[in-house]
């Protein structure tokens, strides 16, 4: 039974990642849907940031505000997304201390 | 002799490739290793075996579904039921991918098919902010490096969860939870420097999101609809590119 609750799982997660690789060879899109495509890494980045970010510690949304300012200003100067990472888990790491 | 230098001019860009994926994929390791513990933990308390937990890694590869995947198994939900939901959260993926073969044109099916597979939030992220490579020569291979560090360090992680149980103190897991919204701001903040508008892309997309959540809707179709409502801004701020 748990073999085929897998099996349904992949599929139905794989189809929707597999067809745009079909269809886009076949589709030509006007200058605007591609703007459209290209702005998308930007908003997934966005939605996939806020509001989840509050909820790293459900009964305190301020610590994954707090974590991700840190990690904000960490990003801004410069640094390499690994040090703006281990910074952002320090950050949770002392608050939470 | 010709021949033979340019075989090793191939070899090379192809090595290098390998290694700059490789090097991207490296903050979704350090991302996804915690996250794949903890889920390989909580599944075995569920009562999977370590043979299905981990198969659900192979076969599915998407975090959140198979946390959600490995809940509704423990409360004894219908298999459609886990399908239909699985299928709502991970439909997300359908935007992201089709934003990024967009941008993989030039590249055969016979590579798009395998990478379209490994495709989740923080593959595609980084995949997305690395445009340039699909338009170098051997520039798949960086995307296949990237993906299957990614893939391996998901797969490994849940194995090790199963097996080892509650091997990680709770505080310092918890503090791995940021981890991802780390790195995803790590990406995003960069290229907001560059160009100021894709500020207004992202809060418009975070704020829809918001708002979708407030009013309800499962977290699923909250991203979707933040994600293509907000990438709609983009019609009007993004540049005109050259192709």
């Amino acid at each position: 039974m748990i073999l085929f609750i897998l099996l349904g799982m992949a599929i139905v997660t794989m189809i929707p990642r597999m067809i745009p690789a079909f269809i886009v060879d076949k589709l030509q899109f006007r200058d605007w849907v591609n703007r459209w495509l290209n702005a998308i890494p930007y908003a997934a980045l966005g939605a996939l940031i806020f509001p989840g970010i509050m909820t790293i510690k459900p009964d305190q949304p301020h610590i994954g505000l707090i974590g991700g300012l840190v990690a904000i200003g960490l990003a801004y100067i410069g640094l390499n997304v690994i040090l703006v990472v281990f910074g952002a888990i320090a950050t949770v790491f002392l608050l939470t201390f | 002799m010709a021949t033979d230098a340019v075989d090793s001019v191939t070899t090379n860009t192809k090595k290098q490739m390998i290694h700059k994926g490789i090097a991207a994929g490296f903050p979704i390791m350090l991302g996804y290793l915690p996250i794949a513990i903890t889920y390989g933990v909580l599944a075995k308390q569920a009562g999977m075996s370590l043979t299905e937990l981990t198969l659900m890694s192979v076969m599915v590869f998407a975090g959140a579904s198979q946390f959600m995947g490995v809940n509704m198994i423990a409360v004894g939900a219908g298999a459609l039921e886990i399908m239909i939901a699985t299928f709502v959260l991970n439909f997300r993926h359908f935007v992201m991918s089709l934003s990024f073969m967009n941008r993989m044109r030039g590249i055969g099916l016979r590579w798009k098919l395998p990478l379209s597979l490994g495709l989740t939030d923080e593959t595609f992220a980084v995949s997305a902010l690395h445009p340039d490579e699909a338009k170098e020569e051997k520039g798949s291979w960086f995307y296949l490096a990237l993906i299957l560090t990614a893939y391996f360090s998901w797969i490994a992680g849940s194995f090790l969860g199963g097996v080892l149980g509650e091997v990680i103190p709770d505080q310092l897991s918890q503090s791995m939870g940021i981890a991802l919204y780390a790195m995803f701001i790590g990406l995003l903040v960069p290229s907001v420097k560059k160009e100021w508008k894709v500020a207004i892309i992202a809060i418009l997309a975070m704020l829809i999101n918001g708002l979708c959540v407030e009013l309800g809707m499962s977290s699923g179709w909250a991203i979707v609809l933040g994600t293509i409502i907000g990438g709609m801004s983009g019609i009007f701020l993004m540049k005109e590119e050259e192709r």
